[in-house]
C-alpha cells in the first residue's frame, strides 16, 4: 500500500485553501471537510467504520432508492448526464440477472476528479456500487479504473483494494467487486467500451443499436454509471432527494466534482454546487484568454462571457459549451490559443478508434490543418477545409468521438478569432514557447487494437 | 408500410467504404471524399425507390445498411446488431451550423 | 462400344463437376475480391458482389446435375443420402465423403448469406470464413474421386484453379494485415510529424499536477 506523505500531495487534489465557495450550505458532501483532506492518512480514507460514522448508513434501498434518485433529480456524472433514475429503472425492468459497472476510467487527461473521489471518499462509491447493484438486480458488481501506471500519481486499485477489506471484515457486502483495468485511452470510458473491456475485448465503443441497458457484459442487462453518480446515490439514500435539491439549480439540482485547472498551472478538484458562477471557482483575471469547459469535447469560452455564465448546461450549452464531466481550464494570456487546440486536436485524432471512415479518415485532416493554422503564417486553405471537414464529421461516427472534436475545434477558432487574424499577418501574440493543456503521448488506433480479428 | 416513409440507416462501425451503395441508389448516397457514404435529405427513400433501397442493403458486403419504417424508430428493423442513432448532442455553433 | 445411357450419366457428371470447380475457383476469387473492395476493370463496383452471387448460384446448379447424375448412374451405388451425409457412400466413401462437406458447407453459405439480414452480420461472416475451407475439399473430392484432372489439359486447369486460389488467399490476408494499419494510416502520419513546438507532455494525468508543482 502506497502511503502518501504530507507534503507530497496528491494530483489534482482538493485545495483547502482555495476550496468551494464558503458557506455553500450542505457542501462538501462526497469529499471530507476540507481542512482534514490535507492530514488525510489513507488508512483512515478506507477504514469502514470510520465512513459509517461519519456518514451513517444507507436508508432507501431498492426501489425506494430508484424513486429518491428519480425525485432528486440525480442526472450522470460521467459527461452525459443522464437522467440515473432513468438507467436504473431500464436496467432492473430487465427482467434478468443484471451486471454493475462502477466506471472511473476518467479518460479525459484534464479530468482527476474521478481519482480524486475514490481516494478521498472510497466507501461512497462503494456504498453507491451495492445499493445501484441491489436495486437493479445484479449480483455481478465491477469497478473500472485506470491502472497504476505514474509513480507520482495515486495507486487506486491498492487503494480500493484495501478499502473493500475494510469492507468485507463488516460483512455488509452482498456482491463482490471485481476490478477491471482500464486502459489509458480517452475513448476507453465510453459505455460501450467498458462493456467490451469488461467482456475481454478491445476498450472500443461499439454499435449502440444494442443498448447496454438491454445487453452488456456477459449478454446481460448492464448499469454502467460513472463513479461520481454511485458517490451522490449513495448520500441521497441517506438523506433523501429533498436534501439533494437543497444545493444546485431547480433544473440541474446537486453538487458536482469540478477539475479546476488556474493559469499559473495549479489544478485543484473541487466540489460545488451546480449553479456557482464560474468566477468563484477559476481565476478570470485579465491574464485569462480563454476558458476551457467540459473537457477536451467541451467548448471554448470567451474570458468576458465565461464572467457571465455559471456552472450549469443551462448556461454552458447555449455558448456553445457543456458541464461534461466538470473541467475547468483558464488559458492564460501568454499561451497560444490555437496552438494549444492545435496540440488537443492532434492528440484527440490519435485517440479515434480507428473504425469508422469519417473518424479516422476526418480528424486527422482535421488536426493537420489546425496545425497549419496555429503557425504564424497565412492559411486560408486550411480554414476553408476546416469548415468543410466539421460538417463532413458530425453525426457519422459510432461513438461522439468526431462530434466532441468538431464542438472543440470550432469553438476554438471561434474564440480565438483575433489570434487567427494575427496569424494571419504572420504574427503570434504567444510569449510562452510551451504547452499548457495537459496532453498525454498518445500511442494512436493501432494501440486500441489490441485484438487480432481479420478484416 | 407503403404510407411510412421509408429511411436509411448507416452503421458507421460496420461500414467498410465499399462504395457499391452509392452506385445502386446515387439519389439518396453519394460517397464522401474518403469513400464513405453521404445520406441525402436524412435519409429518406423517395417514393418510387423502394425497391433499390431494399436491393442497397441486402447487396452491402458489410451488411452496414438497414432500412427502417419509421423515422423515430431506433433501428432495429433488418440487422440485428443496430444502427448508430442520429447524435443529439448541444447545437454545434460557427463551423458546424 | 455404344454410349449406354450409364455411360452418358457418367460422363456428365464428371464434366458438371469440372465446370463446378471451375466455378467455385471463379466464386472464391470473387468473394476475396469483395472482401478486399476491389473492382473488376470496367464494371461498376456493385458488380463484384452480384457477380460472387450470380456465379455461387449457377456453381450450385451445376452441382445439383453433378450429384443427380452420379446418384442416377446404376454403375456406381451412391445413395441420395451419401449426397449430404458424408463417408456414407457406397462407391469411394472417403472422397464422396469430401464432396458431401464441401456440397453442406456450400448449402450453409447460401441459406446464411440468403437469410443475411436475419442472422445478423456477425453469425454470418462465421459461416461465411467456411468457404475458405470448402474450396480445398472440394478440389481433393475432384482429384480423389476420379482419374480426369489428373493428367492432360484437366491437369492444366486444375493446377491453374489451385494458384489463383492460392495466390488470391495470400493476397488476401496480407491485405488484410495492411488494412488494419490503413484505418491508423491517417493517423500515423500525425504521430510521425512534428507534434507542435515544446516538451511532450507524456503521462496521463497531465504534466505539471503531477510533479506536484502547482499545489503548495
Amino acid at each position: 500500500m502506497s502511503v502518501q506523505a504530507p507534503d507530497r500531495p496528491l494530483p489534482g487534489r482538493p485545495d483547502h485553501r482555495r476550496a468551494a465557495p464558503a458557506g455553500e450550505s450542505g457542501l462538501p458532501r462526497l469529499l471530507p471537510p476540507t481542512a482534514s483532506m490535507a492530514t488525510a492518512e489513507p488508512r483512515q480514507l478506507t477504514n469502514f467504520a470510520e465512513h459509517v460514522r461519519r456518514h451513517g448508513l444507507p436508508r432507501f434501498r431498492g426501489a425506494a432508492l430508484i424513486a429518491q434518485a428519480g425525485a432528486a433529480g440525480l442526472t450522470g456524472r460521467g459527461g452525459a448526464a443522464f437522467p440515473t433514475a432513468r438507467k436504473l429503472a431500464a436496467v432492473a425492468a430487465g427482467g434478468r440477472p443484471a451486471v454493475m459497472v462502477g466506471n472511473a476510467a476518467e479518460g479525459e487527461p484534464a479530468s482527476s476528479k474521478d481519482a480524486a473521489l475514490l481516494w478521498f471518499a472510497p466507501h461512497l462509491v462503494l456504498d453507491g456500487l451495492q445499493i445501484a447493484a441491489e436495486a437493479v438486480g445484479a449480483r455481478q458488481v465491477y469497478l473500472y479504473l485506470p491502472a497504476h501506471r505514474d509513480q507520482a500519481g495515486p495507486d487506486l486499485a491498492g487503494h480500493l483494494t484495501d478499502a473493500l477489506a475494510s469492507r468485507a471484515a463488516a460483512g455488509t457486502d452482498r456482491a463482490a467487486v471485481d476490478l477491471v483495468e482500464a486502459p489509458p485511452r480517452f475513448l476507453a470510458g465510453e459505455e460501450t467500451a467498458v462493456v467490451a473491456a469488461i467482456n475481454g475485448r478491445a476498450a472500443r465503443p461499439g454499435n449502440h443499436g444494442r443498448r447496454v441497458f438491454e445487453r452488456g457484459v456477459a449478454g446481460r442487462p448492464t448499469l454502467v454509471q460513472n463513479v461520481e453518480t454511485l458517490a451522490h446515490l449513495a448520500v441521497i439514500a441517506r438523506h433523501g432527494a429533498g436534501w439533494f435539491r437543497g444545493v444546485g439549480t431547480s433544473d440541474e439540482p446537486g453538487s458536482a466534482l469540478c477539475t479546476v485547472r488556474d493559469p499559473d498551472g495549479d489544478v485543484r478538484v473541487v466540489e460545488t454546487a451546480i449553479g456557482t458562477p464560474l468566477d468563484r471557482l477559476v481565476w478570470l483575471g485579465d491574464d485569462v484568454q480563454a476558458v476551457l469547459a467540459g473537457g477536451y469535447h467541451g467548448g471554448w469560452l470567451a474570458t468576458d462571457i465565461a464572467r457571465q455564465l455559471s456552472l450549469s448546461n443551462a448556461d454552458l450549452r447555449p455558448a456553445g459549451s457543456m458541464l461534461g464531466a466538470g473541467v475547468l481550464v483558464a488559458l492564460p494570456a501568454a499561451y497560444c490559443g490555437l496552438a494549444e487546440s492545435a496540440h488537443v486536436a492532434r492528440f484527440l485524432a490519435l485517440e479515434s478508434a480507428g473504425q469508422c471512415g469519417p473518424c479516422f479518415n476526418g480528424l486527422p485532416a482535421i488536426a493537420t490543418a489546425l496545425a497549419a493554422v496555429a503557425r504564424p503564417r497565412p492559411a486560408r486553405a486550411e480554414l476553408a477545409n476546416l469548415r468543410r471537414w466539421a460538417g463532413l464529421v458530425t453525426g457519422r461516427g459510432g461513438c461522439h468521438h468526431p462530434d466532441g472534436t468538431i464542438r472543440f475545434v470550432a469553438t476554438a477558432l471561434e474564440v480565438f478569432a483575433g489570434e487567427l487574424a494575427e496569424h494571419d499577418r504572420g504574427r503570434c501574440t504567444a510569449t510562452k514557447r510551451d504547452r499548457f493543456l495537459p496532453v498525454p503521448a498518445a500511442a494512436g488506433p493501432a494501440a486500441a487494437a489490441t485484438e487480432t480479428g481479420w478484416r | 408500410m407503403s404510407q411510412q416513409t421509408m429511411r436509411l440507416r448507416v452503421n458507421p462501425i460496420a461500414c467498410s467504404g465499399h462504395g457499391s451503395c452509392a452506385e445502386l441508389l446515387p439519389e439518396v448516397i453519394t460517397l464522401d471524399e474518403w469513400g464513405y457514404p453521404l445520406l441525402a435529405g436524412d435519409g429518406a427513400v423517395p417514393v418510387g425507390l423502394a425497391r433499390e433501397a431494399r436491393r442497397v442493403v441486402t447487396d452491402c458486403p458489410a451488411l452496414a445498411l438497414a432500412l427502417t419504417a419509421d423515422p423515430a424508430s431506433s433501428a432495429h428493423a433488418a440487422d440485428s446488431e443496430g444502427i448508430q442513432k442520429k447524435h443529439r448532442g448541444p447545437v454545434e455553433p460557427g463551423l458546424a451550423r | 462400344m455404344g454410349i449406354t445411357s450409364s455411360t452418358a450419366l457418367w460422363y456428365a457428371s464428371r464434366a458438371t463437376g469440372v465446370v463446378a470447380l471451375v466455378l467455385l475457383t471463379v466464386v472464391v476469387l470473387l468473394g476475396i475480391l469483395v472482401n478486399r473492395r476491389g473492382r473488376l476493370p470496367g464494371l461498376p463496383r456493385f458488380a463484384t458482389t452480384s457477380l460472387h452471387r450470380s456465379m455461387s448460384l449457377l456453381a450450385v446448379a451445376f452441382i445439383a446435375v453433378h450429384v443427380a447424375t452420379a446418384i442416377a448412374d446404376p454403375y456406381v451405388t451412391i445413395g441420395i443420402a451419401a449426397a449430404i451425409i458424408p463417408f456414407t457412400s457406397a462407391y469411394e466413401p472417403l472422397w464422396l465423403g469430401l464432396g458431401a462437406i464441401s456440397f453442406d458447407v456450400i448449402i450453409a453459405l447460401i441459406v446464411t448469406s440468403l437469410a443475411r439480414a436475419r442472422i445478423g452480420r456477425r453469425t454470418w461472416r462465421a459461416v461465411h470464413w467456411l468457404a475458405y475451407a470448402c474450396w480445398p475439399v472440394a478440389l481433393a473430392h475432384s482429384l480423389g474421386s476420379s482419374t480426369d484432372l489428373r493428367s492432360g489439359w484437366l491437369l492444366t486447369l486444375t493446377i491453374c484453379c489451385t494458384a489463383a486460389v492460392g495466390a488470391a488467399a495470400c493476397w488476401r490476408i496480407v491485405s488484410s494485415m495492411a488494412a488494419r494499419r490503413e484505418a491508423e494510416r491517417p493517423a500515423r502520419a500525425l504521430s510521425i510529424g512534428p507534434a507542435a513546438d515544446g516538451p511532450p507532455a507524456d503521462r496521463r494525468s497531465g504534466d505539471r499536477a503531477l510533479t506536484g508543482a502547482g499545489a503548495r
